[in-house]
């Protein structure tokens, strides 16, 4: 008999603004590490390419990008390569992208989990958020062989790539808890997602560079998160001009407002999960 | 009762219609709509139609108690175990648990059909709530339980619906909480895996766990469980530890209207100018496997002289018929002439008859010399047959077979080695 130590759960209807429970989303961090493999481990079974799609969809945008922004607009690309400049943008932006995508779908796509068994419900978008690092692994490879291929010198700054990595994690997360919060009531979100990502896209320097912009107005750039993200690569990797400091502090505040309001909507949201998904 | 492990005060659930049920998501643009409506007539009635799922729901439950809720399909039981096991909220009152809890409202929850089985014992266990550690130690015993080593590596796409089902349910079974909250996942599958479950269930109830277990099996709850909770609408109408009481009464509810109906009118009873039936009935009117019971038909005769048999069909509820029994030979009036008046006949059917489940009554009157049928009747009566649980060890699932003879047996040894 281990009663002395048995948990008591109150149950009873929760009003207001409630507690993250973040605590007891580390208890449940194996269902997160398992729903991870599982995403990771699923995502390409019965297809041709496997995982070298995970190298495709960048490389293909990467082409098309240097053919029309690069070659045909002649976007000015800060000196740099076209294909190179927009490649290093590319490979956050695309796990940025996917994370969302897959997170902002997840809590529909789990219904059955929902409506059948207990567990904190954030562990379903983190779960699909972090399930494209797989995948920034697998582009990161090329970026790396392209880096080589045009002779780039890299600096201490590569150190820089790991937080920006876990900044576009943020935010992608942050817009995740959101949309995939509200899909649950509004449907409507299915489609409103991807066009989200794409005006996203064009709002953020991926295909441009924003150092043509002067201060202060480059700093409030930053304000699209994801700007501090692809400008804070392109520095760490491929060494552009000015630092973008004050630009990425920005974005670093902006993604954590972005998640922290994401994650209360998504608790209140919660314990409506089960009845209306 | 020592301790408690379950408490609930006043429990109830408040479902919106229209939205959780039909419905259930809407699009922004009916949001928008009903935000303008709402400015329109700020103090209009806007009240939604509204449903209290289960309301006003209280009990405690000690440890080691194995209590079963019944009730019919809408009564609330599944809702119950879902605020039960946290995965919906209540609307009003609460609940408190003391243990850790394990629901299990479905077998296979989140098996994914790309994944092998092997990974899916590892995702699902995941997902019910097993330490990863927990799976690997019980890993080799939850394989066994569910007889797949062969397909262990296999996706459970390829898997026949048996062996899915053996693998969720083994995982299911390997759970190790104090408290256990079962939904009716013992329905599923054919008569063996019942069976398995069954006995498996019979076992956690055993080792002194809290369990709490929605069933339609009414042979399961009789054999397992040491209480039970009837729900109707919501609302808990027994609670007791005279299990077989609640449980008869349950299922002879409205049952009785079946078992015996009467026309007391001559002119509007069914049948005809010739015949008309006047009343039709089970005596007893609730009877078990082991009971003799009879079946009384009382008819009128409106036109002297009419030679009067009768054909009896009782068919299960699959349809087939088990028995016909005609009066050809009743010694006294088959095939006579009937003066005009009011006559019974009565079929009995001795015990250890017909296995457990409910039987239709079909009867025909037909004419002594061959000339047809008179008049007949299809669904005359409804009835149940209800399972008992004595002699029947470990298994509590449906016993096979159209028919239940008791019969006898006898083992001899022939030869003996040594």
């Amino acid at each position: 008999m281990s009663s002395a130590a048995a948990p008591v759960f109150r149950i009873r209807p929760e009003r207001g603004w409630v507690a993250l429970r973040l605590r007891e989303v580390w208890e449940y961090r194996e269902l997160l590490y398992f729903l991870v493999w599982r995403d990771v481990k699923v995502r390409y079974k019965q297809t041709v390419l496997g995982a070298a799609w995970a190298l495709l969809q960048p490389l293909a945008t990467m082409l098309v990008f240097t053919l029309f922004f690069g070659r045909l607009a002649r976007v000015p690309s800060d000196g740099i390569p076209y294909p190179l400049f927009s490649f290093t943008a590319l490979v956050p932006w695309m796990f940025f992208a996917n994370a969302l995508g897959q997170s902002s779908n997840s809590l529909v796509g789990s219904a059955n989990l929902l409506r059948k068994v207990y567990f904190p419900r954030l562990v379903i978008p983190v779960a699909a958020a972090l399930g494209g690092l797989v995948d920034l692994a697998v582009s990161s490879t090329v970026l790396a062989g392209m880096l080589l291929v045009y002779r780039v010198e890299l600096t201490a700054r590569v150190a820089w790539v790991a937080p920006l990595v876990a900044l576009a994690l943020v935010v992608s997360l942050g817009a995740g808890l959101w949309l995939s919060a509200l899909s649950v009531q509004y449907r409507d979100v299915r489609y409103v997602a991807p066009f989200l990502t794409q005006f996203w896209m064009f709002a953020t320097p991926v295909v441009y560079s924003s150092s043509r912009l002067g201060e202060p107005w480059r700093t409030v750039y930053g304000l699209n998160p994801m700007a501090g993200v692809v400008e804070g690569f392109r520095w760490a990797l491929l060494g552009t001009g000015v630092a973008p400091g004050p630009m990425v502090a920005v974005s670093v505040a902006a993604a954590l407002v972005l998640l922290a309001t994401g994650a209360y909507y998504f608790r209140r949201m919660e314990k409506t999960f089960a009845d209306l998904v | 009762m020592s301790e408690i492990a379950i408490r609930t005060e006043g429990l109830g659930k408040l479902y919106t219609l229209g939205r959780s049920r039909a419905n259930k998501y809407r699009t922004l643009g009916e949001t928008l709509s009903e935000a303008a409506g709402w400015l329109r007539r700020r103090n209009g009635s806007h009240a939604r139609e509204t449903i209290w799922a289960i309301q006003d729901v209280s009990f405690e439950i000690g440890r080691g108690e194995v209590v079963g809720v019944i009730g019919r399909n809408g009564a609330g039981k599944t809702t119950l175990l879902k605020i039960l096991s946290r995965i919906t909220e209540p609307s009003a009152g609460e609940a408190e648990i003391r243990g850790r809890v394990g629901s299990l409202l479905e077998v296979g929850t989140g098996f994914h059909p790309d994944l092998t089985g092997r990974e899916n014992v590892y995702l699902n266990g995941a997902i019910l709530g097993m330490k990863r550690v927990e799976i690997e130690r019980r890993f080799d015993q939850i394989v066994a339980f569910a007889e797949v080593e062969k397909f262990l590596d296999t996706a459970v796409k390829h898997y026949s619906s048996g062996m899915y089902l053996r693998l969720a349910f083994a995982v299911a079974a390997h759970l190790d909480p104090e408290i256990l909250l079962v939904d009716e996942v013992l329905a599923v599958g054919d008569a063996v895996f019942q069976k398995k479950c069954l006995g498996k269930m019979g076992e956690v109830a055993g080792e002194g766990r809290t369990v709490l277990f929605v069933s339609h099996n009414m042979t399961a709850v009789r054999g397992l469980c040491g209480r039970v909770i009837r729900m109707e609408g919501g609302h808990i109408t027994a609670d007791s530890t005279d299990v077989d009481a609640v449980v008869s009464e349950y299922l002879t509810a409205g049952m009785e209207a079946c078992a015996c109906r009467e026309w007391p009118d001559v002119e509007t009873a069914p049948g005809n100018d010739r015949i008309r039936i006047r009343r039709a009935r089970l005596e007893p009117a609730t009877i078990t496997v082991s009971t003799p019971f009879q079946i009384e038909v009382e008819y009128w005769i409106r036109k002297p002289g009419t030679r009067v048999g009768l054909s009896l069909f009782v068919h299960n509820q699959e349809g087939v018929c088990i028995f016909n029994s005609t009066t050809a030979r009743e010694p006294c009036w088959h095939g006579k002439p009937h003066p005009e008046g009011l006559f019974r006949s009565v079929c009995r059917v001795p015990g250890n008859l017909l296995n457990a489940g409910s039987y239709t009554v079909f009867v025909k009157f037909y004419q002594g010399g061959a000339k047809g049928v008179l008049y007949q009747h299809t669904d005359l009566l409804l009835f149940e047959v209800q399972d008992i649980v004595e002699d029947r060890g470990e298994w509590f699932g449906r016993w096979p077979g159209a028919v239940r003879p008791d019969l006898r047996w006898t083992t001899a040894a022939v030869t003996e080695w040594n």
